[in-house]
C-alpha cells in the first residue's frame, strides 16, 4: 500500500482578480522508503503539491491519503496531530525558531508531541550527533551557518520519527557542496530509518540523488522516472 | 521549555518590550499611588469630620438636629448612659456635651459661636480639643471660669490668655443669660472654620448657666473604626427603641462628606479604567506587531502539528509575563512612594482656603488599602489577558501556507 496517494488533486489560488489553478487533476502515489523528488520549474506546481500532501492546505477537488489517514475526513486540529506525529517538514528558508538552540529546536516537536524532558533531550542529542553537529547543541541559529541550520532542521524533521519527510527546495539556500553533503545525510536518514522523503526542487543535483524523478509542468505530471535506489 | 521560549520571544525586540513594560509598570503604580493619595484626602476629610465634635455615632433628642437650641434636650443623660456603656463595642469612649448657639464677645469685637460644654476628662478622648491646645492649659474639670477658644478667634477678637471672654445665649427658660469666662487656653485646629466657630467650657458650668439641670444636648460615641458605624446605629437604635431619643452615624451628620466618599470611590474607578484603557491599546498594538513580525514562525509551528489552541497560548504567556514583570515593579513603586510619603505627607497649605473648604486636612498622608491592590493588579491582569487575546487568535488563524510565505 502507497504510503502517500493523490487521486486527482487540483487547486485554484485567487490572485488579485484573476483565478490561477496550480495543479489539474494530479494523479499519484508514493511508496513507502521512496526518495522521491518533485521537479519542474517556478510556478509550475510542485510547491502546491508538497503543501498539500503534508496538509499546509487543502486541495478543492480530488483526494490524498497519507499513511492510510484520507485528509477530508480530518479535522483542522487531526491534520495538526497528522503532521505533528507522522510528516516531517524541511524548508528552503531552514525557518528554526531564533531564539531556541540548536538542541531546542530539535526537542521542540518532541515537546509538542508530550515526550518528557529527559528523552527528549537524549534523542534530540543522538540526531544532532548523526546529522554531524555534536558540537553545536547550544548554538542558536544565528551562531549557524547554512549548511549547520539545514542540518538541524532535518534532524528537527526526523527526529519524532515520521513516515514522510516534505523538504521544499531544501538545498536551494546551500553551496553545491554543502548542498551535496545534505543530500548524502537525508539518503542516509532514508536507507537507515526507512523514512520516505519527497523533495520539491530544481537542483539537478537533487535530481541525480532521487530514485524516482516526477516532472511537472504547468499542474500536470509531464514525466515520472524510476531509477531505483 | 514554553515558558523559556515565551521569555525568550519577549526579549527579542528589546526596546519595543521595556517600552509596553514601562507602560504598565507606570500604569500600575499610578492606580495604587493616586488610589492610595485619594483614600488617604477620604481618611482626612472623615477623621477631620468625625473629630469635629460629630464623633462615629451621636445621639440626640429627635428635633436637635434640625433645631440645636437648648429645648431640644436629652432629659435623662445617666440612664442612657448605662445602656451606652452595656451594649458599645469594647474600645469605644463617649462624652455627653452641652451644645447650643451663642454669641462671644470682648470689648472689641463679637461674633456667633457654638458654645460646647464637656466633660473635660471624657472629651479629650472623643474629639479634637484634648490634643489641640498649643497656648496655656487644657480645661481642667469644674473650672467655673475657664473657656477654650481658637487661635483664629483670638486673633479675631485680638484677645490672650487670660482675658475675659462674655458668652450670651438662651437658656432653658428662654431668658437670655450672659456669663464672663477667661480664656484658659486656645487651640489649633485643621480648619479654621473650627477655631472661629467653637468655645469650650466645663459641662457643669454650661448646665448651670443654661439652667438645664443634668440635661444635655448630645452624646457623641467614637468606636475603634468609623466604619462600625452603621452597625453600632441600628443595635443602639433597637436598644434605645423609638421615641425621643435619634440615633445618627457620621454619615447621616456629614451628608456632604458621605457624598465625597462616594465621589472619590468614582474617581478611583474611573482613573482606573482611563489608565488600563491607556494601557490596553498599548498591550494590543504591541502584541500585534510581536505577531505579525512572527507571522512565518506561526506557519512553521503550525506546519510542525501545533495545534492552534496552543498558538494562542503562547502569545497569551509571552503577554503574561510582561504583565507580572510589570505589576511587580509597579506594586513595588506604588508601595516605596506610599511609605515614602507616610512620614511627611503632602502639604496642602498653600491652598490653605480651598483645601478647608472641601473639608479636606492640610496634610494629606496616602492610605493603602488592600482591596484597591487587589483591584488595580487584577484588573491589570485580567484585562491584560482578554484585550491581548485578540492578537492570540489572530496568530493562530494563519494560514500555513500564507504565513510561510510572509516575509
Amino acid at each position: 500500500m502507497p504510503i502517500v496517494q493523490c487521486q486527482e488533486i487540483t487547486k485554484t489560488y485567487r490572485q488579485g482578480k484573476v483565478d490561477v489553478t496550480a495543479l489539474h487533476g494530479i494523479t499519484l502515489d508514493v511508496a513507502e522508503g521512496g526518495f522521491v523528488a518533485l521537479a519542474g520549474p517556478s510556478g509550475s506546481g510542485k510547491t502546491t503539491l508538497l503543501n498539500l500532501i503534508g496538509g499546509l492546505d487543502r486541495p478543492d477537488t480530488g483526494r490524498i491519503m497519507i499513511d492510510h489517514k484520507d485528509y477530508a475526513e480530518l479535522s483542522d486540529s487531526q491534520m495538526a496531530d497528522l503532521r505533528l506525529h507522522r510528516i516531517g517538514f524541511v524548508f528552503q528558508a531552514y525557518n528554526l525558531i531564533p531564539v531556541l538552540s540548536a538542541v531546542e529546536n530539535v526537542e521542540y516537536v518532541m515537546l509538542l508531541q508530550g515526550v518528557p524532558k529527559a528523552e527528549r533531550r537524549r534523542r534530540a542529542r543522538r540526531i544532532l550527533d548523526d546529522v554531524g553537529l555534536a558540537d553545536k547543541y547550544r548554538r542558536r541559529p544565528a551562531e549557524l551557518s547554512g549548511g549547520q541550520q539545514q542540518r538541524v532542521a532535518v534532524a528537527r524533521a526526523i527526529v519524532a520519527a515520521p513516515s514522510i519527510v516534505l523538504a521544499d527546495e531544501p538545498t536551494a539556500n546551500l553551496d553545491s557542496r554543502t548542498g551535496e553533503e545534505l543530500l548524502r545525510l537525508m539518503q542516509e536518514m532514508n536507507s537507515r530509518r526507512k523514512v520516505t522523503f519527497i523533495f520539491s526542487t530544481h537542483d539537478e543535483m537533487v535530481m541525480a540523488h532521487a530514485h524516482r524523478v516526477i516532472t511537472i509542468r504547468d499542474g500536470r505530471i509531464a514525466d515520472d522516472r524510476t531509477k531505483g535506489p | 521549555m514554553n515558558l523559556q521560549l515565551a521569555w525568550r520571544n519577549i526579549w527579542r525586540n528589546p526596546r519595543r518590550t521595556v517600552v509596553i513594560l514601562m507602560a504598565v509598570v507606570i500604569g500600575v503604580w499610578s492606580m495604587i499611588f493616586l488610589a492610595a493619595l485619594m483614600r488617604g484626602i477620604v481618611d482626612g476629610m472623615v477623621k477631620n469630620g468625625i473629630a469635629t465634635l460629630t464623633g462615629h455615632v451621636q445621639i440626640h433628642q429627635r428635633e436637635y438636629p434640625a433645631d440645636p437650641v437648648v429645648d431640644h434636650r436629652i432629659e435623662d443623660p445617666r440612664s442612657l448612659i448605662k445602656r451606652l456603656e452595656e451594649n458599645l463595642p469594647a474600645g469605644s469612649r463617649w462624652s455627653a456635651r452641652v451644645r447650643v448657639n451663642a454669641v462671644a464677645g470682648n470689648a472689641r469685637h463679637s461674633a456667633g459661636v457654638t458654645l460646647v460644654g464637656i466633660d473635660p476628662d471624657r472629651e479629650a478622648r472623643v474629639s479634637f480639643i484634648g490634643t489641640s491646645v498649643t497656648r496655656g492649659a487644657y480645661l481642667e474639670p469644674g473650672d467655673p471660669t475657664g473657656i477654650l477658644i481658637g487661635r483664629a478667634l483670638a486673633d479675631k477678637f485680638q484677645t490672650r490668655l487670660g482675658r475675659k471672654i462674655i458668652i450670651t445665649s438662651q437658656d432653658a427658660k428662654g431668658d437670655v443669660v450672659s456669663r464672663a469666662f477667661h480664656v484658659a487656653g486656645i487651640f489649633q485646629a485643621e480648619m479654621e472654620s473650627t477655631e472661629k466657630n467653637f468655645v469650650f467650657v466645663d459641662l457643669a458650668v454650661a448646665q448651670t448657666m443654661l439652667k438645664m439641670g443634668p440635661a444635655v444636648s448630645e452624646v457623641a460615641v467614637m468606636l475603634p473604626h468609623y466604619r462600625m458605624a452603621r452597625e453600632t446605629a441600628v443595635k443602639l437604635r433597637r436598644i434605645i427603641g423609638p421615641g425621643k431619643l435619634l440615633v445618627r452615624t457620621w454619615q447621616q451628620a456629614l451628608p456632604l462628606l458621605t457624598a465625597m466618599l462616594k465621589l472619590y470611590d468614582s474617581f478611583i474607578f474611573i482613573w482606573f479604567v482611563v489608565v488600563f484603557v491607556a494601557m490596553g491599546f498599548g498591550i494590543v498594538n504591541t502584541t500585534l506587531m510581536a505577531v505579525f513580525e512572527r507571522m512565518r514562525e506561526f506557519g512553521v509551528l503550525k506546519a510542525l502539528g501545533m495545534r492552534p489552541g496552543r498558538i494562542v497560548l503562547t502569545v497569551e504567556t509571552e503577554t503574561l509575563f510582561i504583565l507580572i514583570s510589570g505589576l511587580l515593579i509597579g506594586n513595588i513603586l506604588g508601595f516605596l512612594s506610599c511609605w515614602a510619603l507616610s512620614f511627611n505627607g503632602i502639604d496642602l497649605s498653600a491652598l490653605a482656603q480651598g483645601v478647608e473648604y472641601a473639608g479636606m486636612a492640610r496634610i494629606i498622608y496616602p492610605v493603602l488599602q488592600f482591596q484597591d491592590v487587589i483591584d488595580a493588579n487584577l484588573v491589570v491582569l485580567g484585562l491584560g489577558l482578554v484585550v491581548s487575546l485578540y492578537p492570540a487568535l489572530k496568530a493562530a488563524r494563519f494560514s500555513p501556507v500564507e504565513a510561510l510565505m510572509h516575509t
